[in-house]
């Protein structure tokens, strides 16, 4: 990605950035051209004040000094006068500035809902293809490097204006000193270009390797646990020592460019003045031109050193944000239909959708094939029944595809080819909607959400009657106990400001929330692994007793297989045995698996 | 969720420049070389003022003078302004890189200081909601500070100097005029600096607002499995949305403040433009000035608005700075719970099976209830112990405080009869390993994970450890042998598999007391295997404490010790313990009954 941006570093960046800003400006236009006219007023107070100070020394200042002298009311006229100017001034920076960041803020956070209700649309696969950190980078670093830009932008094009003003003023004085000015405005502009040039080189590495120093920390936190018991904190910190000091240089690097430059684009304009001082002084000598038209001219010179700054400022931002903006138009790209069609996915075209049957539902995988990469199948070929209301258990070895089933019961998935029938309907003819209320699983790694239990295990639930349907869930699940010996019970918050719950705790409130849902096929990938032996035969029990409920469970303890109506064997990505357990045992590989499970719990 | 911000306020009453105080006070590196950093400074105000001097010298000596026009004067005076403004830029030069080294090494240092304290604070700061904070710490707040010191802390100095030399020329002219002009402009500071107080807040506010957003976000990721297959996209989108909108809130309102203090500078400097003029130019000829003189005044008077303004100007990026500076600050603040001894207690351990004894050891985290209580043990070197209980017994947290991953609250930990609070951390972590449920993997190679145990450890010793927990066979396996990549956080090996990488590593350290946590997840059979006879093999001449979730491991135990309440309730062989007919028994009756009783084999 930051490769291509390295054949012609400069050339382009206003050509590229100004759509990009311009696409951001076209979402707020009101707040952004109350701004820009607050940048235009700036603009026109900052010129008549040199204006009225060329005059004030002329009609003022001049005479004070003569013999002749001034009236009071000359003295406090021209005082009252720029104090006035000031007001308009300051003013119409409060409104540039206060719609500036409003638009901006605004803008953000609208490119944060889109892109995070990207994440929202796209199907799962695209998350399993994505780092977390990544996305999450995305949705933060990338919306401020893309939008920052737009904050000084309404004082940049009051520059502009500034600047326009400028030439127009002097022109009325002088045609010479408008010269002076036509020379160096486009000198100044000329420096702005090649610091541009050379700035943006460096300006990508700094943030690549703020990027390290990120992932570097992510992972050392992550892994904060083992860092502490294999006692590597020092080693840790000198990893992230080093990758400090490349951010370190990389940055003293950017600064020894902007120190050449800034200096430059400070002194420029005061050169220029010198230069107009000469030429005025040679004017005024001669009679061509007033002492106070001299005082205007060396005034706006000096008026326009600070305005050129920013400008650089904004233009500086410019590729940044051109990098962004570009890294999150790709991302907003990805995953959607256009893109699944080059992953192999069938294209999502309008579906007559069909009912599920009412009471107990089937469940029926036929000849299912599915590959992460198109190369290497992790289903081959894979066909087993699940009567409705019977219990069938999942066997096979790690990453023989047993999770890999379960979502794809779920729909979070679709087959290569094959189909999946609930019910007697392919799953892919139901509404995800009535399939998500019909089936539910329960994943391998629990997931909670920074909020109430309740809210956690009754998730846009029903209200009506909830809270009973929440206990009797919570009880099924072997979470009721625990939860009411919680301070604040079900109301109790857990994650970042809330309690810390064990892993098996998470477990049992995860599998709460699929039962809270009464779901007619239950699929439980391996979802009681942290949950004590014994709460977990109370928990098969509970769900075995006087339930219809069909479940598929991926069994890792002897106990849960024998708690089955049927044993699905997997291996090799395809089914090699169903049956009762006692009649597996005869497959050697079944045998093997079994017996290490006795082993390991007898 | 305002109240945090509040805190924050009370707790800091003196605001920003407590925070710059503190930080000064915590980075040295900063304070170094700055007598010299503004003396170059000083030098470059001197260059803004050479405008209004040139104007004054031209105007009074070169056109209006006793001699009317003198060309060579106005040549000669240009030529040295040229040279000043020159000589000006190359020492700016030099000073901007100077801020910027010293800047960015104490930037560097920060950043690893709060990297290091991240590592030394308590595992229970460690979960996994307050990591992603953590890591904001080190990355997103310190990335503020660095923000601002590239542009705002020059600005700063800079501008200070200007606005000082620039009063000062402005008296040597007419000191009436400068005192006008210090007249005018003083109250601009205690009013920007009760503007920048509430900004302080208002940024506050909005930091916290931006890591509610973050986590939410980070939720919608994290979750996405579970959001699908649940169909809670509106649900989470709804979090997603409210979320943005409170921070967008916060931010408007912050704009508010720093809209105004910047528009403060030109009313503030048209007044005391207005002033100059009228005072001017009504008692300037009793004052003895000139019109050149005045001129030069009213280019001076308006020289202190422009750095006045660009103070403003950065005044929001330096509130960003100073609230992202308080939260490192704080962060270095945390108390550690885990000191290390100092030099005249420290103890070293000695090799071999260590004796383990816990003396009436309580333990509760931060504020919370006890989880354990008054825990007495005594556990012979070599001996093999299983600890067993149900979820929230106190287990875990038991075996937590073996390896000093928390102080007892009260009671002593004792260690071959030494306090383990005595023993230094390199001496703990070579007697002491633990071998966490989760063995959490780094992205490099299964080698390099290895290696974590004894960093200087040889590529032999790696292969020697392997083979000599009999894993040679698992290693054949790998597609890349031990060079074969983990990925990020060990993904690309199953639970079992990392687990068995945690055992070679603390094989590797060869330590005396060996603390199991074992994983209850689910292993494929093969791993199981490997990893029962691993496990075997390393607990062999040392003292091994097991949290059981296996039952042939407190069968096979010399001593098991079961947890119910933060108590130790029971304590035998396996054998006494069930004949004890207590809570072992009923343990192990459901235990064995759900495992055993069906089995047809």
């Amino acid at each position: 990605m930051v490769q291509e941006q390295t054949a012609g570093p400069t050339k382009g960046v206003l050509r590229r950035g100004l759509p990009v800003v311009w696409g951001y400006v076209r979402l707020q236009p009101i707040t952004y051209a109350i701004s820009l006219t607050g940048a235009t007023l700036y603009a026109g107070a900052v010129v008549l004040t040199t204006r009225v100070l060329g005059t004030v020394t002329n009609d003022v200042l001049t005479p004070a000094f003569s013999p002749t002298g001034i009236t009071a009311d000359q003295a406090r006229g021209a005082g009252v006068a720029l104090l006035l100017l000031g007001v308009l001034r300051g003013l119409s920076i409060l409104l540039r500035r206060y719609l500036a960041a409003l638009t901006t803020f605004r803008t953000q956070a609208r490119l944060r809902r889109r892109v995070t209700g990207h994440y929202l649309d796209v199907p799962l696969r695209f998350h399993r293809d994505h780092p977390t950190g990544e996305l999450l980078a995305h949705a933060d670093a990338d919306v401020l490097a893309a939008t920052e830009v737009l904050n000084p932008l309404p004082f940049s094009v009051g520059v502009v204006v500034l600047v326009v003003f400028a030439v127009a003023s002097l022109a009325m004085v002088d045609p010479i000193l408008m010269g002076i000015a036509l020379l160096l405005f486009p000198s100044l502009a000329l420096i702005n270009r090649f610091y541009l040039a050379r700035i943006e080189v460096p300006v990508r590495e700094v943030q690549e390797r703020v990027g390290d120093v990120s992932a570097l920390a992510h992972e050392s936190f992550d892994g904060a646990l083992v860092v502490k018991t294999l006692g590597l904190a020092d080693h840790e910190v000198a990893r992230m020592g080093e990758a400090a000091d490349r951010l370190r240089e990389a940055r003293v690097r950017v600064g020894r460019v902007r120190g050449f430059f800034e200096p430059a684009i400070d002194a420029l304009p005061n050169v220029g003045q010198v230069v107009l001082l000469l030429v005025g002084a040679w004017r005024v000598s001669t009679g061509e031109l007033t002492t106070g038209d001299l005082v205007q001219a060396v005034a706006l010179f000096g008026v326009l050193a600070f305005p050129m700054r920013v400008m650089g400022f904004f233009l500086q931002e410019m590729p940044r944000a051109v990098v962004a903006a570009d890294r999150l138009q790709a991302v907003l790209r990805r995953g959607t239909a256009a893109d699944d069609d080059a992953a192999g996915r069938p294209p999502v075209a309008p579906i007559a959708f069909s009912e599920l049957p009412a009471g107990p539902l089937d469940v029926r995988v036929r000849d299912v094939r599915f590959s992460f990469d198109g190369v290497t199948p992790v289903l081959d070929g894979v066909s087993f029944d699940i009567p409705a209301g019977s219990v069938v258990a999942l066997v096979g070895a790690t990453g023989g595809g047993k999770s890999t089933i379960c979502d794809l019961l779920v729909g979070l998935i679709a087959p290569d080819s094959g189909a999946i029938d609930v019910g007697g309907v392919d799953i892919g003819r139901v509404e995800p909607l009535v399939l998500r209320d019909a089936v539910s699983l329960v994943f391998q790694e629990t997931f909670l959400f920074a909020d109430s239990l309740e809210m956690n295990i009754g998730l846009d639930a029903d209200q009506s009657g909830a809270g009973d349907a929440l206990v009797v869930a919570a009880t099924m699940a072997q979470a009721h106990p625990f939860v009411e010996e919680l301070p604040d019970g079900y109301q109790t918050v857990v994650g970042e400001r809330g309690v810390t719950l064990s892993g098996g705790q998470r477990q049992r409130i995860a599998l709460a929330r699929a039962l809270a849902r009464t779901p007619r096929v239950l699929v439980l990938d391996d979802a009681t692994s942290a949950v004590d032996p014994v709460v977990e035969a109370d928990i098969l029990s509970a769900l075995r007793s006087g339930s219809t409920t069909t479940t598929l469970v991926v069994a890792h303890r002897l106990s849960t297989i024998l708690m089955a109506d049927t044993v699905v064997f997997l291996e090799g990505g395809t089914v090699q045995g169903t049956g009762r357990h006692n009649d597996l045992l005869d497959i050697p590989g079944y045998a093997r698996i079994v017996h290490a499970y006795d082993e390991a719990s007898p | 969720m305002t109240i945090e911000s509040e805190t924050i306020v009370e707790d800091n009453p003196a605001g920003a420049f407590a925070v710059l105080r503190r930080g000064l006070g915590a980075t040295p590196e900063l304070r170094r070389g700055v007598g010299f950093t503004v003396a170059m400074a000083l030098v470059g105000a001197m260059g803004r003022v050479v405008i209004p001097v040139l104007v004054q010298q031209i105007v009074d000596r070169g056109l209006r003078g006793p001699e009317g026009f003198r060309p060579g004067f106005v040549v000669g005076a240009c030529a040295a302004a040229v040279v000043a403004v020159l000589l000006v830029a190359v020492l700016s030069r030099a000073t901007y890189l100077r801020l910027v080294d010293a800047a960015e090494t104490m930037l560097r240092n920060l950043r690893v200081r709060a990297f290091a304290h991240v590592h030394r604070m308590a595992v229970a700061d460690h979960n996994e909601t307050r990591r992603g904070v953590l890591t904001a710490r080190v990355t997103s707040d310190i990335e503020t500070i660095a923000r601002f010191a590239q542009w705002g802390a020059v600005a700063w100095i800079v501008n200070s100097v200007v606005i000082v030399v620039t009063v000062l020329v402005l008296a040597v002219y007419s000191w009436q005029i400068a005192l006008v002009a210090v007249v005018i402009y003083a109250p601009m500071f205690p009013l920007m600096r009760s503007v920048q107080r509430r900004q302080l807040v208002a940024y506050d506010a909005v930091r916290s607002r931006v890591s509610d957003t973050l986590s939410v976000i980070s939720e919608t990721v994290m979750g996405a499995a579970v959001i699908r297959a649940y169909g809670l996209a509106d649900h989470q989108r709804a979090r997603v949305d409210a979320a943005i909108e409170r921070q967008y809130r916060a931010e408007s309102r912050a704009a508010r403040f720093f809209a105004s203090a910047f528009s403060m500078g030109d009313i503030f400097g048209g007044a005391a433009l207005g002033a100059t003029v009228a005072v001017g130019a009504w008692w300037g000829p009793e004052w003895g000035l000139d019109v050149g003189k005045l001129i030069a005044c009213v280019f001076l008077v308006s020289l202190i608005l422009q750095p006045i303004a660009e103070l403003g100007e950065i005044l929001d990026q330096t509130q960003t700075a100073i609230a992202g500076w308080r939260k490192v600050l704080d962060l270095l603040d945390t108390p550690i719970d885990v000191e290390e001894p100092g030099q005249a207690t420290a103890t070293a351990l000695g090799t071999g099976p260590v004796e383990v004894v816990a003396d009436a050891v309580s333990f509760a985290y931060r504020n919370g209830p006890l989880v354990l209580r008054e825990v007495s043990v005594h556990l012979p070197a070599g001996a093999n112990v299983a600890v067993v209980g149900e979820t929230g017994s106190g287990k875990t947290t038991f075996v937590k405080l073996l390896c000093r991953l928390a102080d007892p609250t009260s009671g002593v930990v004792r260690l071959d009869g030494v306090d383990l609070r005595d023993v230094p951390s390199h001496a703990r972590s070579a007697a002491v390993r633990m071998v966490p449920q989760d063995g959490f993997l780094f992205a490099s190679s299964i080698r390099e994970n290895v290696r974590l145990g004894r960093l200087a450890a040889t590529d032999l010793e790696i292969d020697e450890a392997f083979t000599s927990l009999g894993l040679d066979g698992w290693v054949q396996r790998l597609t890349d042998g031990l060079n074969t990549e983990v990925g990020e956080r060990g993904d690309a090996l199953s639970v079992g598999e990392r687990q068995l990488v945690a055992l070679v590593r603390a094989q590797l350290a060869d330590p005396g007391l060996l603390i199991l946590d074992e994983a209850t997840s689910s292993v494929d059979p093969d791993t199981e295997r490997a990893l029962a006879g691993a496990l075997h093999r390393l607990a062999e001449g040392r003292t091994t404490v097991s949290v059981a979730h296996r039952l042939s491991t407190a069968e096979q135990a010399d001593t098991v010790l079961v947890f119910d309440r933060g108590r130790i309730v029971e304590r035998g062989t396996h054998t006494e313990l069930v004949a004890l007919g207590g809570r072992y028994a009923d343990l192990h009756r459901s235990w064995v009954g759900n495992t055993r009783r069906q089995n047809g084999g």
